[in-house]
């Protein structure tokens, strides 16, 4: 080098303007990976945001499913689900589990007889360390095809233009489908009467490595029998929560876990669509509900049922729904837990 | 702590540079999966948490290769003012570089998610469920990592003063082969 670093050099401004350019490119690509630039990129916070009803979202609460009360239990694996899922928890044998029922609503108040769609959220623990959580419904088909598609719906139920929905219908006819178990299925008056459905597809994965299409459900020993909504409306805004904590303190409630396994060619992809009713199922166990504890200081109330925490043997599927459910119940879990001044907490943490 | 060979060993500087791409990727891969909801998101978490996590093993053993072999002087005409803030710099790149997946780790565990790293391989909980915990860490992990990805922009940009303005040898340091002719 000519010139000592000690002797101050003439001033240049070529290799200021490339230090600039690097950082300033930098800090662009940065902003652009991160969405900023992207105003019309569907984000879980929009999504998220889609749920709220006017007044804003029940803060301390969760984004949907807002009301609910907590279980507890044990799966009975009788060792059938083993030939499709080297997972522990098809293993014959006990597996301890935590749950929620719930109501399909951002209400954490509203009336029992309001919402008619129903669900179960269950996290199954194994000795070897891993985890099954699912989040399921009672209805048998999902009302949107692809996450996008429900933030249509969201968007045009919450719209004031009154022909948002039938738009919103013409364009996804797969709605009315959903639309229709909505207005002929029968009601319950018990969270131990429904079936509860995953509705989205995961894959299987065996022994051998093979992967199978599959999706499940949990369908009650109880007998439903059938009641108006009118009728449930009578018996109280919680009659459900006083029902299932009487019932399940007089015995414990079963429900059958079911896989059911695609043929080739199923719609995986897509849970408004079902698959036909001749499909090859397996029993593989026996969900076992013993106890039942209020939300407020119970042990569902700090759990996120993120579908996708899965235990290896089973995966995700070509469905777009699970991550899009995992990125929106993240975003939920972190925004109710920072509320939780706003929560009717009695104690300052969860039990475990 | 100072050394009087004029560039770092070569498993620093190894290190520095194998870790700059890996902690880049990481603040790139973290807001993307924050704010997509396409199935990019599961993988995007699925490199997240692994590589997070390689990242404070290898910054544990750059730390160790720090502390025995130590760093090249830096240039004795530079400003003391400069010197600090070279100094403060890589104090703080190195706080970071720690604190940022154990964070991530303890807010997972303060949120009652298993940290599952790949198939499984999953890691234990270092913090009980607590949801104050975790909306502090969340907190942290979420600012921090603004902060993380500007002290690197300002790293780098001084670096490059050092190289393109100054020539003054820092950039020779750590350059992955000699661009410059010294010798060891
Ligand atoms: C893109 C579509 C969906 C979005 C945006 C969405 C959104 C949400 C949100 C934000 C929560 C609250 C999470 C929390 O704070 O813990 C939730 C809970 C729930 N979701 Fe979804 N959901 C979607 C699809 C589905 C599907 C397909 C099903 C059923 C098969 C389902 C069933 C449930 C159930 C049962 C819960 C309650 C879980 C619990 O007890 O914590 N959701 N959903
Ligand atoms: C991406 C994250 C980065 C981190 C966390 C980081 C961190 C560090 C740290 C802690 C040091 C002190 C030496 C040591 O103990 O290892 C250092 C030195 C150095 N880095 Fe980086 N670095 C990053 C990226 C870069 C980039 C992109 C460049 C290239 C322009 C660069 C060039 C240098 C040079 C030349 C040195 C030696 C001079 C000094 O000690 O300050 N670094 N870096
Ligand atoms: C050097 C290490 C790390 C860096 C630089 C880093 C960086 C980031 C960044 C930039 C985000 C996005 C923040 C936002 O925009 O909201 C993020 C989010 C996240 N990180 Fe990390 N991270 C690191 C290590 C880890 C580790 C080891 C884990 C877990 C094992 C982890 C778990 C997470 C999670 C779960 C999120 C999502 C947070 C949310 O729910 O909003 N990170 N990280």
């Amino acid at each position: 080098m000519d010139q000592s670093p000690l002797i101050p050099k003439p001033f240049r401004l070529g290799p200021f303007v490339v230090i600039a350019a690097v950082v300033g490119i930098a800090a662009v690509a940065f902003a652009y990976t991160a969405g900023w630039l992207s105003p019309h990129r569907l984000t879980p916070k929009k999504l998220v945001a889609g749920l709220a009803p006017p007044g804003g979202p029940a803060l301390g609460h969760r984004r949907n499913h807002a009301k609910g009360i907590c279980f507890t239990g044990t799966l009975n694996a009788n060792g059938d689900g083993s030939t499709l899922s080297k997972a522990q928890v098809f293993v014959r044998g006990q597996y301890p589990v935590v749950g929620r029922f719930n109501l399909a609503t951002a209400d954490p108040n509203a009336a029992d007889a309001m919402v008619r769609v129903r669900g179960l959220g269950i996290s199954i623990t194994t000795p070897d360390g891993q985890e099954w959580r699912s989040a399921m419904i009672d209805a048998p088909i999902f009302p949107a095809s692809t996450p996008k598609d429900f933030y249509g719906l969201l968007t045009a139920s919450a719209s004031k233009d009154p022909d948002a929905m039938k738009e919103f219908i013409a364009g996804h006819p797969g709605f009315l489908t959903f639309l229709g178990w909505a207005k002929s299925a029968p009601w319950t008056s018990s969270y131990a009467e429904e079936r509860y459905n995953s509705l989205d597809s995961f894959l299987f994965v065996d022994q051998s490595g093979a992967k199978h299409p599959i999706r499940w459900s949990l369908i009650p020993a109880a007998q439903p029998v059938p009641i108006a909504p009118g009728d449930l409306a009578k018996r109280g805004p919680d009659y459900l929560e006083q029902e299932i904590t009487q019932r399940v303190s007089a015995s414990p409630q079963r429900w059958t876990l079911v896989i059911t396994v695609a043929n080739p060619g199923d719609p995986t992809a897509d849970p408004n669509k079902a698959w036909p009713a001749d499909r090859r199922t397996i029993n593989a166990g026996t969900l076992i509900v013993q106890q039942i504890e209020p939300e407020r200081d119970g042990p569902c109330r700090d759990i996120n049922f993120d579908p996708t925490v899965l235990p290896s043997g089973i995966t995700t599927s070509d469905d777009p729904f699970p991550a899009a459910r995992s990125a929106a119940y993240s975003r939920s879990y972190n925004s109710r837990t920072a509320e939780s001044s706003y929560y009717p907490r009695t104690d300052a943490g969860a039990k475990q | 702590m100072t050394t009087a060979r004029t560039r770092f060993t070569a498993p620093q500087r190894l290190l520095h540079w194998l870790m700059a791409i890996c902690i880049l990727s990481m603040l790139f891969i973290g807001v993307g999966m924050v704010s997509t909801v396409t199935p990019k998101y599961l993988t995007l978490v699925q490199i997240h948490k692994p590589l997070g996590i390689a990242i404070l093993v290898l910054v544990l053993i750059r730390l160790t290769l720090r502390l025995i072999y130590g760093a090249p002087a830096l240039p004795a005409g530079l400003p003391e003012p400069i010197k600090l803030a070279a100094h403060l710099s890589q104090v703080i790149l190195y706080a970071l570089m720690i604190a940022m997946p154990i964070i991530g780790w303890a807010m997972l565990s303060a949120a009652a998610y298993p940290v599952v790293l790949f198939g499984g391989v999953h890691l234990p909980p270092i913090l009980p469920v607590n949801p104050g915990l975790h909306t502090l860490l969340w907190h942290a992990h979420y600012y921090l990592a603004f902060a993380f990805f500007a002290v690197i922009l300002m790293h780098v940009a001084a670096i490059l003063f050092h190289k393109l303005v100054r020539n003054d040898g820092v950039f020779e340091t750590m350059a992955p082969v000699l661009t410059h002719d010294r010798s060891e």
